[in-house]
Order: structure tokens, then sequence, then C-alpha cells
């Protein structure tokens, strides 16, 4: 809908038109969207978005797109599960997980992606392009694919196997580059500067793109009966997902949909082998001081997140906290989730899940909080991290002896 | 020894339109510095008030970010290519 103004620099304020912009032309600091928030309260309700579809877009009014000719796979409005089990593991009697492995290319980048290459038509961009660690890729390569766009996604050349081939399928460019994903990333954001006919959904229309994290917080509230959570655990690559999600509850509040001010504290995971914003928490930085990532999560593997200080900014004033985990901690983390609540996240969800265990073993997620634990990426996409940890229980001769005396085993080992 | 320099289409208005500059200079805090005397007003756009370069300002040189090596004051070698790059959040989460 037609609420957006125009786009705005968060360190300057100073403003620009909605078009492919992404940087400030003076201070270089991030643009972001500005909408007029009256004109929005008085379009939207509780039950305009109950009758709207199954995805993000029941909540187009507070999307920065104008239109209803949407890019759309059908992402959003996924699961919002109750975690019983794994909250009894953790001492989490109010602990649920936002199942975003379900996307229609299995994470979270559906939404932001479908937000994107909309706003990219209305733009009138024709070729749809990314710097990826993956999962992004998966998502552009799919939706230009639907929407007949052409498609340029760079990737790191040293990505899991299963995320090169789940977008190479789609049919468009697939560029891989010797070089770890701030190297793609820098490619990019120089490529941007020589097609700028192309939308670059991270970066020239990043602005629009980013928005679409907002619909993880929106759907949350609505799940939660028109309620904010207490507590939220968002895993942090860039740090973009999670001040959108910040941003997205006081939206609710901003425009009448919530009660009351959502007080909602924000605690950020990363995996140790990449964690330069955890670092910058513990050490009392304002800044962050960039990293060269090493970790298995390589969909969070950005050693220079350029929204790293404001996620900064979130988690403090929230009254949240960070936490990092190792590669064994975010192995056994996938399989506590798997095995607890039959979800497979993909590394991205263990580091989650291993980050909340620890907040919670240290009394900084506590059992009075209505918790929810962002799961934004579906495991079949890094199979290859479990290879050495998983496999057959036991492998026997097909015979009925052999399985007898396994299951007898096994039973007098109960 | 003249080095070139890459500079973003943000501050090309400054460059009369150039995309890439060639500058003398043996750091590149100097290089940068001789920028700013040649194309006044670009300068400001990627220091502080401060002089450090600005929380928003990624500055390559050979595709290695300056801020891993030693900032301003690394050393510039001959047919090094310095890139003035806006920092852009990642593709993930």
């Amino acid at each position: 809908m037609a609420f957006v103004q125009s786009l705005k620099c968060r360190e300057c304020h100073k403003t620009y038109p909605i078009e492919a912009l992404h940087v400030c032309e003076f201070c270089f600091g991030p643009l972001e969207v500005a909408y007029d928030y009256e004109g929005i309260a008085a379009s939207i309700s509780r039950e305009k978005i109950a009758s709207g579809p199954p995805t993000i877009w029941r909540y187009a009014d507070l999307l920065p797109v104008d239109g209803t000719d949407y890019v759309s796979l059908g992402a959003g409005f996924t699961p919002l599960v109750k975690a019983r089990s794994l909250g009894e593991e953790l001492g989490l009697p109010n602990l649920w997980l936002k199942n975003d492995t379900v996307n229609p290319t299995g994470s979270f980048k559906d939404r932001v992606v479908s937000v994107a290459l909309s706003k990219a038509r209305e733009l009138g961009l024709k070729v749809a392009a990314c710097a990826s660690t993956g999962n992004l890729a998966n998502s552009v390569a799919a939706h230009a694919a639907w929407a007949g766009m052409e498609s340029y996604v760079f990737i790191p050349a040293n990505l899991e196997k299963a995320k090169i081939i789940t977008t190479s399928i789609f049919g468009g460019n697939l560029i891989a580059i010797e070089g770890n994903y701030d190297d793609v990333n820098r490619l990019c954001a120089e490529l941007a500067s020589e097609e700028p006919t192309w939308a670059f959904v991270n970066v020239n229309v990043r602005a629009y793109y980013s928005e679409g994290s907002k619909t993880l917080a929106f759907e949350v509230a609505e799940q939660l009966g028109w309620k904010a959570p207490d507590h939220v655990i968002v895993p942090v690559g860039s740090g973009s997902q999670l001040t959108k999600i910040h941003k997205g509850f006081h939206e609710l509040y901003e425009v009448g949909l919530l009660d009351e001010e959502p007080n909602v504290r924000i605690s950020g995971a990363q995996a140790a082998g990449c964690s330069p914003v955890a670092t910058a928490f513990a050490a009392g930085y304002d800044y962050v001081r960039p990293v060269k990532p090493n970790t298995i999560a390589k969909s969070l593997a950005i050693g220079n997140p350029a929204d790293g200080f404001y996620a900064l900014d979130v988690v403090r004033k929230s009254g949240g906290s960070f936490g990092s985990v190792t590669d064994e901690e975010i192995i056994e983390g996938m399989g506590l989730l798997a095995r607890t609540e039959g979800i497979f996240a993909e590394t991205a969800g263990g580091v989650t899940i291993a980050t909340l265990a620890k907040l919670a073993k240290e009394g900084i997620v506590r059992p009075d909080e209505t918790v929810v634990a962002y799961i934004t990426g579906n495991g079949l996409k890094t199979v290859e991290a479990l290879e050495d940890s998983q496999g057959p229980t036991y492998v026997i001769k097909p015979t009925l002896e052999a399985f007898t005396e396994v299951y007898q085993s096994k039973r007098s080992n109960q | 020894m003249s080095t070139t320099v890459r500079v973003p289409t943000q501050l090309r208005s400054l460059t009369g339109g150039l995309a890439e500059l060639q500058i003398d200079g043996s750091t590149v805090g100097e290089i940068l510095g001789k920028i700013d005397s040649e194309y006044p007003g670009l300068g400001e756009r990627i220091f502080d008030e401060s002089g450090a370069l600005r929380r928003f300002v990624n500055v390559f040189l050979a595709d290695e970010d300056v801020r891993f090596l030693e900032g301003l004051d690394t050393p510039v070698k001959e047919n090094q290519v310095l890139s003035i790059v806006p920092a852009v959040a990642g593709g993930s989460h």
C-alpha cells in the first residue's frame, strides 16, 4: 500500500526519494524506509490481517511495496510451535519456536526476497542479483525463476554443496567467487555501482529487502494472540534480522495492533568462529571489530557485519544479551532440537538453540518469560556439517537373528 | 609511483564523474589525504571529525580491508589498487 514516504538515513536523517538507493550520499549511513504510520493505523486492523493471505503479504500495509502484484512463492505465516520437550530440557516452560525452515526455499530469506523483488519490479529493475552465503542464493534464484527475471547470484566457492545445487537448479547465473563472504559482498557492492539497473537484493534495494524481516515479529505477535513475547533469541550474521524484529514489534504498537507497548528483550546468537558482535557486546564496545570467519555456520559467517553496530545497540537497550557457541555446540544444538521437537534446522538453528541453552543456564533467559527462538533455515541445506556425527544406529545382515541380537542388547542396556 | 583508487558512485559527483583516480602516495592515509586536496569535499565524506574512517566506509587495499592491515598507516606497494566501498550489511541474518 502507499504508506511509504521516503528513504531516510539512519545516521544523519537526510531523506531520499523511493529509488534503488541504499547508502546516504553524504555520510554513507544506511537508508531506511520511512512510513506514514498515522495512515497505516487508520487502514490496518487485526480483522483485516486475519482475512489476508497466509503469507507475509497479510501485513502489506507495513511493507514498502505499493501495488499488489507481488513476487511471491508464498513465504511467511510459518508455524509458531510450543516447544514442550525442549522447554522442559532447558527449564523454560514458556518456550516457543518460530519454525521458518518451512518457507518455500527453506529459510526466512524468502520473506526478504519476496519484498525486495516485488519492489524491484515496481522500480523497473529487470535483473535480480545478490551476494549470498547460500540461503539468499536459493531464494533469489527461485523467486527470479518464478517472476521470469534474469538472475546473477554470487556466492563464496567453498559453500556447502547442497546450497550450490539448490541454487543452480533454478537456472539463473551462479557465480562462485574464490574468496569468503566478505569478498563476495565487497565485489557486489562495487558491482552495484556499475550496474545501476540491477536489483542487488541485499545491496541497492537493501532498504526494502530488510523490511521483510519485520514479518518475523508481526507473525509471532499475531500467533501469540496479539501479544509480544518477553524475550526472543535471534541468530546474528549481519545483524539486520535482529534489528528488524525489534522494529517490527514496535511498529505493531505504533499502528495500534498491540494494546501495550512491547518490552521485548532481544538476545543475539553467534558462532564462536565468527562472533564480532557478541565479542563487542562482552567487551562493552560500541563498535564492531571485523573478524575472519571460521565456522560451520556458514549462513552466519559474516566477519564485517554492517548492521552489527545497530544490533549491539538494540540488544543493550532491550536488556538482552549475546552468546556465542563452538562448532561442537552447534552440532549438539541441531541434534537437541531435532530429538526434542522434530525440527531439523540448519547450522544457524544449532547456533540459536545452543546459545539459548547457554543463556538459560546462566539465568539470562528466565523460566518466567515467554521466550521465542527463531529457527531460520532448513537442516537439509547443511547436512555436510553432520556427516561425521550422524549415521545408522546399527548395520546388520538381513536376518531375524541379527536383528534380535541388536534389539536384545539394546533392551538390556536400557 | 601512482596508485589506482576506485571511487563508489556515491562520491563520483565530487570527482567529476570519475570512477578511478590515479594518486601518488606511500600509505593509505597519505593517498586518501591527497584525494581530499585534489577533490575538495571528498575528505569529510570518508573521514569523521577525529580523522578516522567513518563507520560506514570501508577501504580495501588489494582487496583486503585496511582495518585488517595497519589502517591508514598501511604502506601501499606498486600496482596495488585502493577501493573505497560503502559498507553494506551482509546477505544473511
